[in-house]
């Protein structure tokens, strides 16, 4: 039995839509389409004017603060909730699934719950606003908020996800560092900052960077709640190349731009199985 | 352990209940009449109505069936194609195995969800847009599956596979009767991440189907809902509920798999 009989299926498929489009999006990203249908070599012509156009800018800064947002906050709430989940509370089943259920649930489900809270007069956020008398606001349509609606239903999506990784690091902790530290009368705050937190800090660097780039690849809820808008103040990389190739039909410079998410995605990578690599050694 | 405050038990239920809010509030609206949408009252009279309603505007239907074809056709090809390449890892030393085992790898920095344009055009020069196909074939060739598998398959037992062959079983036979029934638990928690990940995928569907034939409930969801078909939000919310309903159940059903096998998937 040859090996390279078993692998033929899986390694066709992967040529085909994984290392073949990795190259020809490489390649598309020199040429232009002419309107003829001819297409021209043009250098880094399309990099130039994507290093001038201002949408790119703020599509790659929106990203940054997307991320920004929600790593932070749900990193910090994932740690909590573990820890809770992982005490001897009465209905921990209970929380965790509470905890645990957004991540199961579609991302263009979630935006459609999430689009009637933030509707303005009608929508559950105003109608609290008006019980203070409060005028009514157009949360997604302005620029100042739309972000931040945005970066609330993600952390609410995805803490629950990050939580199980902390819950596993736990149930590997010795319970004997935790009993030693109580009967030496530290507190539970002092136990947390000096032993637990350090000790989860491996736990904590993985859910980073799969947390980063997991930022990259989340738009689907901005097709239906913001269509990357208000003047592209809600838009991020993915998105915007989505609406290059498919509304805007420029595929060269649809390919340009998915060439930067690939650099942004292969470094992450690097980051990452450098770092397993390290934790791999010290084991 | 055992010391939490009472205020720390206090501060982790109210946390819970403000987590399942958004998706009791779904539910809520969605078995209520619309005139009761932001109004609770314990009063409020429940309802099937939306559901009937917004099942006859839009093939539901339909899209339930495209779902459970894409899902389906998904995981099979992803489980006979995984199984053989992760065999082949595992078991044979060939030239090339490293180089050929990090160009898989290399899915999984690079997954096929941001390679849209480039896929689009393939699909489109295999004559294969809107179908459920085209849904499906980028995903079959799932580097994490694969990469879970050789894990799997490396710690079967020598000896097992020493008795098989003993008795006369040949290369394929030692894979069918002694490394796939050894690796079940890893094939459970990989059939459930690719279940629940494949039901809840949105944008490449979104790009490769454009009729009601091949697309599935999260594509059929967001035409339903557009602002401009000015259909109501307690319809909207019912299909909202209905396109989130199979795996939710199974979800409540299968809680502690589920969580497993999301980890296993994450730690890799």
């Amino acid at each position: 039995m040859n090996a390279w009989l078993l692998l033929l299926p899986a390694a066709v498929l992967l040529a085909a839509f994984t290392h073949f489009p990795i190259l020809a999006t490489i390649q598309h990203s020199l040429f232009v389409t002419r309107r003829n249908g001819t297409s021209a070599f043009v250098g880094a012509e399309n990099y130039r004017a994507m290093f001038e156009d201002a949408v790119f800018w703020k599509v790659l800064i929106n990203n940054f603060w997307f991320a920004l947002g929600t790593i932070p906050t749900s990193i910090a709430l994932a740690l909590l909730m573990a820890l809770w989940v992982n005490r001897n509370m009465r209905g921990r089943a209970f929380l965790r699934l509470a905890y645990f259920t957004p991540t199961v649930l579609p991302m263009i489900a979630v935006a459609n719950i999430w689009l009637f809270f933030y509707t303005p007069d009608y929508g559950l956020l105003d109608q609290l606003r008006g019980l203070f008398g409060l005028p009514a606001w157009n949360w997604l349509g302005s620029p100042s908020t739309v972000m931040g609606c945005m970066i609330v239903m993600v952390v609410w999506k995805e803490a629950g996800f990050f939580m199980i990784f902390y819950l596993a690091a736990l149930q590997q902790l010795s319970p004997d560092l935790e009993e030693a530290a109580a009967v030496e009368g530290a507190s539970r705050w002092y136990t947390f900052r000096r032993i637990t937190f350090p000790l989860l800090m491996p736990t904590t660097l993985f859910v980073a960077i799969n947390a980063v780039i997991n930022s990259f690849k989340l738009v689907d809820h901005l097709v239906i709640m913001t269509k990357g808008g208000p003047n592209n103040a809600s838009s991020l990389l993915l998105y915007y190349i989505y609406e290059v190739a498919f509304t805007f039909q420029d595929s060269a410079y649809a390919a340009t731009l998915t060439a930067v998410l690939l650099i942004i995605l292969a470094t992450l990578a690097l980051v990452k199985f450098g770092y397993l690599d390290r934790r791999v050694h010290y084991q | 352990m055992n010391r939490t405050h009472p205020l720390e038990a206090i501060a982790a239920w109210v946390l819970a209940l403000l987590w399942l809010a958004p998706l009791a509030y779904a539910f809520w609206s969605a078995f209520h009449p619309a005139a009761y949408a932001t109004s609770f009252s314990l009063s409020a009279p429940l309802t099937l109505e939306n559901f009937v309603r917004a099942w006859n505007q839009a093939p539901f239907g339909r899209y339930y069936l495209n779902t459970v074809l894409l899902v389906a056709m998904v995981l099979m090809g992803q489980l006979v194609l995984c199984t053989l390449a992760a065999y082949a890892f595992a078991r044979f030393k060939f030239k090339g195995s490293t180089i050929a085992f990090s160009l898989v790898l290399l899915q999984l920095m690079i997954m096929p969800d941001v390679l849209i344009v480039e896929n689009y055009r393939i699909i489109a020069g295999l004559g294969l847009l809107d179908t459920i196909a085209a849904i499906a074939l980028p995903y079959m060739a799932s580097a994490f599956g694969i990469f879970l598998l050789r894990q799997t398959f490396k710690s079967v037992p020598e000896e097992l596979v020493d008795a098989a062959r003993v008795e006369g079983a040949g290369q394929l036979a030692i894979l069918w009767r002694v490394y796939v029934p050894l690796a079940r638990p890893t094939y459970i928690a990989f059939a459930l991440v690719s279940v629940s990940y494949h039901w809840n995928n949105f944008l490449w569907p979104l790009i490769v189907t454009n009729s009601v034939g091949s697309r599935p409930l999260t594509v059929g969801l967001a035409v339903f809902g557009a602002p401009e078909t000015g259909v109501d939000w307690s319809i909207i919310t019912a299909a909202t509920v209905m396109t989130m309903a199979p795996l939710l159940i199974v979800f409540l059903l299968f809680q502690r798999q589920f969580v497993q096998s999301f980890m296993r998937a994450g730690i890799r």
